[in-house]
């Protein structure tokens, strides 16, 4: 049985096999098997290890003395007779290794953190070998310095691996590293040049590391052994080869995301030919997938108790994109795309990999319901709007990180991390100087706002302006010379030899502090704002009279102010030379640092108190939409995806009482609020259906939930703004006692 | 009588009324996902009244019919159930109700009115025939015990059921079960006696008596008569809901 053949077989094209050879499944859950005895015993082996690791302060062992390569460890397992697709980053499961070409001060403080010593190797090593974060900081100027120290640009990836590049590892098992070597080589030959300048000679110097890096990867494939050089034979071949790409990957680069693409319709294709002639039974292949997922939850970087504390954990961004439609009209949705999914089922929840549905009006209802389903169950998917997508992305983009989409194998991102915009108003206010930073002057001196006893909305726009100039600028130059040195000293190898060679690059510039901002905007237009200023004359404080509308209640006369800032915002930074040519563009997405940005911002107009978080991305600010989760929703989806095309965040925690009265209820309304949301042009939804142990987590952290609601008959409180005793009231309620 | 007091605005007595609050995401109030206008305003005054605050009609705001159609027709992607007008008590502002629910038929919305049924028919009659589903609260079967649970008997309440079975409207019966007052045996099944007759219940939902409205009274300065009461055990829950199957009604 042969695949239909197309342009795919002359040229790297994963497309178009697609496209030719997968077959839609619009059937139900049935068919999905349950996990093996094998499975379960491999899940029960990697628990023990993983709880191991947490009682070892959340990290298992380090390889202090290996500078981590593709090649540079022994093949590691967690049970060679057990698990059915091997490889681990090191040579033992969860032992994490040190990846020093993004900075060694970081690792040095990575293995302090944990009692660890840098081997003196490895130290003589990096006497003469300079890093990323060696590059950035020779050039930095001194305000980017401040800035950056200020927190008004925060989150730089100038010490740690910027990620967000995406892989095509589904070429691998397609053609065989040894044809992909070979169209490198081409490509290389065949290059036309001008002028031998220093674009064109960093390309050639690129291209030949990606080809020693496909000769490595073959050699990673050899230590497990197989032969990586031809195409994957069958549906084992082709997860097996596909890992080890993606291996390769994350032994060589300490992204901060590390994104898988979109290979689950790919691999279906294998499924389905080996079913069909008998190879391989359902249940075998859940089996190899259940086994290729465990392996993507337990890849493990080496960082730093504080970057684990700003991302709430040890986030990985494992992210597969699941579902979307075809360009042709057909659903991208393949039983494997129910067997990816149903790993939840089979291994329990987790966050990685971080599975994405792309959702369309258009998918099968089937799946739908089996999506709504398995959210309910396990909150653990997230949901982006292909629709809205497929039109600037084609039908074979990936989602890197949480929200930003791209053409896989064709485009990737200088991810820019993000600016505190909430920080840039009071810099508005006051002059360009930040009383959080003792009164320090980092921005512009423009004149200080002090004339008057109430702020003037039309005054604080213009000085906002000018601030929002000049940071946009500062901005994108920073983010310039990160990824100058990025590229210079921490390149991905590997990313990039599973990339084309002309690809599509964007800037990712990202904003926090959305709806603190829009709402402090719109009380000083709205009610009356008198600032209470410290002893050198500047706006600490604000005292607000009266009401004021606030984003996230479908009131058009804040929820324009926000459409307006993201839309000036992205056009200043477009306005602005990004290197290499990329296109600027703009995220609204904070993950969990809305605290962090928080922490570093003093008190702002719309009455959120100095150090209190900001809402996560898009997300309006918590006990501040009081008309609905739909008054929420279509708010945020008025904010356009145009001018933030690198995407827009929004996380909704709701019990599963409040979705319905049954299941079946649930889930229709559910699918009902999806269809909503993405109809509308929203582009992201977090959804949460929470259950007891959110809830607890809740109780502990309130900020990570800004607004969970607990609904019964009608009637509505905010979760964290129970005192405790009821929050633990609703706990036993809700998930004792069935309603 | 209990009224909503002089209207400021307008001549219309139904272009405006008071609204205690809005949920745009309603899932329990009828089927499918539902935009829920609150009234604010009760004649009752229930003892496990889980919504205190929207006892008294001048904590709401007032608003008017237009203003309020706008804000549900923006959601309208979103509402695969429709509208449900509930409180307080939307009976209680009749013209204004029966305005909201006729403006939402001509739009072709779904409406559910959510009552205690516990004015007299002759103000509620038309508003009655302008929805298309009746979530009808049943307090208590007897007479003395719905006295003694919320300040009012429940004559008007069967009336109004009268009503909508000889208008053949659909209604959704709804009865708190609290202990100690309508989780007991005899009412229990005193209810589901009275309610076997009736032809137009396509549903019978028994609500759980729940204490996440204790911090509303704390909050509003006023006594919680049952602060003390325990909510109901599953096991408790399937014995009443049984009860009301083996009488062959729709729970």
């Amino acid at each position: 049985m042969d695949f239909q053949p197309g342009p795919w077989q002359r040229e790297i094209n994963v497309r178009d096999f697609i496209v030719r050879n997968y077959t839609p499944y619009d059937g139900d859950k049935s068919f999905l098997a349950a996990p093996t005895a094998r499975t379960l015993e491999l899940w029960r082996r990697l628990t023990e290890r993983m709880k191991l690791e947490r009682e070892r302060n959340g990290v298992y062992d380090i390889d202090t003395r290996t500078i981590s390569t593709i090649t540079s460890h022994a093949p590691g397992y967690i049970d060679r007779e057990l698990e059915q697709i091997v490889g681990v980053q090191t040579d033992e499961p969860l032992k994490r290794a040190i990846m020093p070409f993004g900075g060694i001060r970081l690792v040095r403080t990575e293995l302090d953190a944990y009692g660890r010593t840098m081997d003196p190797l490895v130290e003589e090593v990096f006497k003469y070998r300079k890093t990323h974060n060696d590059g950035v900081f020779d050039v930095y100027t001194e305000e980017m310095k401040k800035a950056r120290h200020a927190g008004i640009i925060t989150g730089l990836p100038d010490s740690y691996g910027r990620g967000r590049i995406i892989g095509d590892y589904r070429r691998v098992p397609l053609y065989g590293v040894d044809f992909l070597i070979r169209e490198k080589e081409r490509a290389k030959r065949e290059m036309v040049i001008d002028v031998m300048d220093s674009d064109h000679i960093r390309k050639r110097e690129e291209i030949a590391e990606q080809l020693k890096a496909l000769h490595e990867l073959k050699e990673l494939g050899r230590s497990y052994g197989f032969d990586l050089s031809r195409p994957a034979e069958d549906v084992r071949e082709a997860i097996q080869w596909l890992y080890l790409a993606y291996l390769a990957a994350v032994k060589e680069q300490n992204g901060a995301a590390m994104s898988i693409g979109r290979i689950s319709t790919f691999l279906d294709i294998y499924a389905e030919r080996d079913l069909k002639r008998g190879k391989f039974t359902e249940e075998q292949i859940q089996e190899l997938v259940d086994h290729f997922i465990m392996k993507l939850r337990i890849v493990r970087f080496l960082r730093t108790p504080a970057y684990d504390e700003l991302f709430s954990g040890d986030p990985t961004w494992v992210t597969e994109s699941i579902g979307g439609m075809a360009l042709d009209g057909r659903p991208l949705v393949t039983r494997m795309s129910y067997r990816f999914l149903h790993t939840l089922v089979n291994l329990g929840p987790a966050p990685e990999p971080n599975l994405t549905v792309l959702w369309s009006s258009r998918l099968p209802e089937n799946f739908k319901r089996f999506c709504a389903e398995i959210s309910i169950r396990t909150s653990s998917i997230q949901y982006e709007n292909d629709d809205l997508m497929r039109v600037k992305f084609g039908d074979d983009y990936g989602i890197a990180c949480c929200v930003s989409a791209m053409r896989i194998g064709k485009q990737m991102q200088f991810f820019g991390a993000r600016c505190n915009l909430a920080k840039a108003l009071l810099y508005a206010i006051n002059g360009g100087r930040d009383v959080k930073c003792g009164n320090e002057q980092v921005g512009p001196a423009i004149p200080l706002l002090s004339h008057c006893e109430y702020l003037d909305y039309d005054e604080v726009m213009r000085n906002f302006e000018e601030i929002t100039d000049w940071l946009s600028k500062l901005y994108i130059d920073t983010l310039n010379i990160i990824h100058y040195m990025h590229d210079k000293y921490c390149y991905e190898r590997i990313e990039m030899a599973l990339h084309d060679e002309e690809v599509v690059r964007t800037m990712a510039g990202g904003i926090a502090g959305l709806s603190v901002l829009a709402d402090s905007l719109s009380a000083i237009k709205y009610a009356r704002v008198k600032p209470v200023r410290n002893a050198a004359g500047l706006a600490e404080n604000f005292i607000t009279e009266g009401e004021f509308p606030k984003f996230g209640n479908d009131d058009d006369r804040v929820d324009q102010i926000a459409v307006e800032l993201v839309k000036s915002f992205q056009k200043k930074l477009a306005s602005h030379y990004a290197y290499r040519h990329s296109r600027p563009t703009m995220s609204i997405l904070t993950i969990t640092s809305n605290v962090m940005y928080g922490k570093k911002t003093a008190s702002t107009p719309d009455g959120r108190k100095a150090g209190e978080p900001f809402a996560p991305g898009a997300n309006p600010m918590h006990g501040r939409d009081v008309n609905g989760a739909v008054a929420a929703l279509r708010s945020v989806s008025k904010l356009p995806y145009d001018y933030a095309e690198d995407g827009i965040s929004y996380t909704f925690s709701i019990v599963p009482e409040a979705l319905g009265r049954d299941e079946a209820a649930a889930r229709a309304n559910l699918i009902t609020l999806l269809d909503g949301y993405f109809g509308g042009e929203g582009h992201h939804l977090n959804v949460n259906v929470l259950q007891r142990e959110t809830l607890l987590d809740a109780m502990e952290h309130p900020e990570k939930y800004p607004q969970l609601t607990i609904r019964v008959s009608g009637y509505a409180v905010n979760f964290v703004k129970l005192t405790r005793e009821q929050q633990l009231d609703v706990v036993n309620r809700t998930f004792h006692r069935k309603l | 009588m209990w009224s909503t007091g002089p209207s400021t605005e307008s001549s219309d007595p139904g272009a405006s009324g008071r609204i205690h609050s809005t949920e745009s995401f309603g899932t329990l109030d009828g089927p499918g996902v539902r935009f829920v206008v609150f009234f604010a305003g009760c004649p009752l005054r229930c003892r496990y009244c889980h919504n205190p605050d929207t006892w008294d009609p001048e904590r709401g705001a007032r608003r008017r019919v237009e203003e309020l159609m706008a804000q549900i027709l923006r959601c309208r992607g979103y509402l695969s159930g429709g509208v449900t007008l509930s409180g307080g008590e939307p009976l209680a502002q009749p013209a204004f109700a029966q305005a909201l629910l006729r403006a939402c038929r001509r739009e072709g919305l779904h409406t559910a009115l959510d009552t205690a049924g516990s004015l007299p028919l002759a103000q509620t009659r038309t508003v009655l025939d302008a929805a298309d589903l009746v979530l009808l609260d049943l307090k208590a079967a007897d007479d003395a015990l719905a006295r003694q649970l919320t300040g009012h008997g429940n004559a008007e309440t069967l009336a109004t059921l009268d009503y909508l079975e000889q208008t053949g409207k659909p209604v959704w019966l709804r009865q708190v079960l609290v202990p100690g007052w309508t989780l007991v045996p005899e009412q229990l099944i005193a209810t589901a006696e009275l309610l076997r007759p009736y032809r137009c219940l396509e549903r019978v939902e028994l609500l759980p008596f729940h204490q996440l409205g204790a911090f509303k009274y704390r909050e509003l300065g006023i006594a919680y008569p049952l602060a003390d009461c325990p909510e109901p055990t599953a096991c408790e829950l399937a014995a009443a809901k049984a009860i009301f199957q083996e009488r062959g009604l729709p729970v």
